[in-house]
């Protein structure tokens, strides 16, 4: 079950990040879970949002740069090794991860992680073989 | 004072006598220039088909003004006024549009060019015990080979680095005991802020003289260049169409530069009007070759800012000498030696899709050296939210400058509409360089 990542791309400008947060904040968008990839001279905000299409509309309405990107949540036990097991079906398989990251807050004794992959739908045919319980975006809207 | 003079003859000649052997120069300069299509047609339009129109210098006059555009108009062939298997060297700059210029020179064009940067060296008490390093760019630039071969006809031993690798050049300063340097004052004053590493200080070093160039820049700097390092450092003037270096160049009195005026007429005219100025009043430079067969070019608007001296020189030379570069009439840059124009660079940002049509340039000191900055915005709708893909972008705008200009910028990606939007003329170009 694919969820819905938002990009925005930020120039390094003093308050960017607080200006995407603060539109999405006072419009009632909860971000559920968050990354920063950072260069040199610019970055790119990478969000899962309880409300994602009003999400990019707004972005888009208030000049951001913003875009979707299709990402997979999945749920890893919170102890040690939970991760591991996880990236070992991965490994064994051949599927790439390009980037991930946690959530902000986490359902029951589980981790919730944000992972891009090269090629998603291959991962989530993975996934589902071997099991490994993936968030969908309801449950994400109800988080 | 002991003056050095390397053709004491003519750099003392009586204004006279200079002034008649610039007379008998552009008549022969006319005729050389008549061999041109470029000039068969300009100088008809203006009733001179002959070296006899000219009769005294006052006739100048009527030669109409060569700009930077003719002669990118012209290029390849059309100023070349020999047959090309007389032309011994070709030297080029690139173009604002992509046409570049073109200079060829033969024989007597190469050894008359060389022994005025023998002039201008000697000029300034260097001579053959001195060990010189010639930092300035060699190739299709003028900078390195003029001096190259000025100080081998001096007898100087000389050791053609070129340009960049600090670390390398301050060792070579070391290994061989330079005594005398070509750079330009911003590499210059790099140069010192590097000394001190590697062990290498200013005392292992022996130099004791620079010739300071391709990059305007105040007293003030000199003096800096000077007190820092201990040396002596000398203006140098010169452009690629008319030679390179060795137009005009400073004497021991360092007061400014003599133009060598039996191989150039200079004038200083009002940049709008075309009008001659009298000496001592700032205007445009213009330069016409006396001794330059080859690719002769008359009355070119050089663009830069500057006047000439109107009283002689305390070396005893009776060559006029040019003031500082005092600016410039159109919107070209110099960046670290390299002269740039803002079209250039408009020209390359325009063919990238995925940026929009608004971008700045920004020029600044970064420790002693320039740093260009190109600021665009990206295109929303190319944002895919893959950073790889942006840095990606981001290199190839810099490699496509790098290829046009041939300094590296640092280019940076902005949203849309956050770059300053202008009413009318915009201000694309935005130089925080001290002015000192």
């Amino acid at each position: 079950m694919k969820i819905t990542q938002i990009s925005v791309f930020l120039e390094n400008r003093k308050g960017r990040l607080s200006d995407v947060c603060s539109l999405l904040g006072s419009n009632g968008v909860n971000i559920r879970a968050l990354t920063i990839a950072e260069t040199e001279s610019f970055g790119v905000l990478r969000i899962v949002v309880d409300k994602s299409d009003s999400a990019i509309k707004l972005l888009r309405e208030n000049q951001f740069v913003a875009n979707f990107t299709d990402v997979v949540a999945i749920e890893v036990p919170d102890q040690p090794g939970g991760l591991a097991s996880v990236l070992k079906v991965f490994a064994d398989n051949d599927v790439n991860i390009e980037y991930m990251y946690g959530f902000v807050e986490k359902f029951s004794d589980k981790a919730l992680l944000v992972m891009r992959f090269e090629d998603t739908d291959f991962a989530q045919q993975i996934l589902a073989k071997h099991n490994v319980p993936v968030v969908t975006e309801k449950e994400i809207e109800g988080l | 004072m002991d003056i050095p003079f390397w053709n004491r003859e003519i750099e003392t000649a009586e204004r006279g006598r200079l002034e008649q052997l610039q007379l008998e120069r552009l008549k022969q300069t006319v005729a050389w220039a008549l061999k041109t299509p470029f000039y068969r047609k300009r100088l008809g339009q203006a009733g001179i088909g002959s070296p006899d129109d000219i009769k005294s210098l006052q006739d100048l006059k009527r030669i109409p003004f060569t700009n930077k555009d003719d002669l990118r108009l012209s290029f390849p062939k059309g100023l070349l006024a020999v047959e090309m298997s007389e032309v011994l060297r070709i030297h080029s700059s690139s173009g604002t549009t992509g046409i570049p210029t073109v200079i060829y020179y033969a024989r007597d064009d190469l050894d008359n060019w060389t022994e005025l940067l023998a002039r201008s060296i000697v000029g300034t008490g260097a001579g053959p015990a001195d060990m010189f390093q010639n930092m300035m760019t060699y190739g299709l630039f003028t900078g390195g080979l003029g001096l190259h071969y000025g100080a081998e006809r001096v007898g100087m031993t000389v050791i053609p680095i070129g340009g960049g690798n600090t670390k390398r050049q301050i060792r070579t300063m070391k290994d061989f005991q330079t005594t005398v340097l070509h750079i330009t004052p911003s590499y210059l004053l790099h140069i010192h802020s590097r000394l001190g590493e590697d062990a290498i200080e200013r005392k292992d070093l022996a130099l004791r003289k620079a010739f300071i160039g391709a990059e305007p820049h105040s007293e003030n700097t000199r003096r800096k260049l000077q007190d820092l390092l201990q040396i002596d450092a000398y203006n140098s003037y010169g452009l690629s169409e008319l030679n390179g270096p060795g137009v005009a160049f400073e004497c021991v009195c360092k007061k400014d530069m003599h133009v060598w005026e039996d191989a150039f007429i200079a004038e200083i005219v009002e940049p709008k009007t075309g009008e001659t100025l009298k000496d001592g009043e700032e205007g445009e430079l213009v330069l016409t070759n006396l001794v330059r067969r080859a690719t002769p070019i008359l009355r070119y608007r050089t663009r830069d800012l500057a006047f000439l001296h109107p009283e002689g020189c305390d070396c005893g030379r009776t060559h006029r000498r040019l003031s500082r570069i005092l600016g410039r009439t159109d919107d070209m840059l110099i960046i670290n030696g390299v002269n740039v124009f803002p079209s250039q660079i408009e020209e390359k940002i325009m063919k990238v899709p995925e940026v929009a049509t608004n971008y700045q340039i920004h020029v600044e000191k970064k420790g002693a050296l320039d740093r260009l900055t190109v600021q665009v915005e990206i295109y929303p709708k190319l944002f895919l939210g893959e950073v790889s893909k942006l840095e990606a972008l981001r290199e190839r705008i810099k490699e496509e400058l790098r290829s046009s200009i041939t300094i590296t910028p640092v280019v940076e990606l902005h949203e849309p509409g956050s770059l300053p939007v202008f009413e009318g003329k915009a201000k694309r170009v935005v130089d925080d360089r001290p002015k000192d």
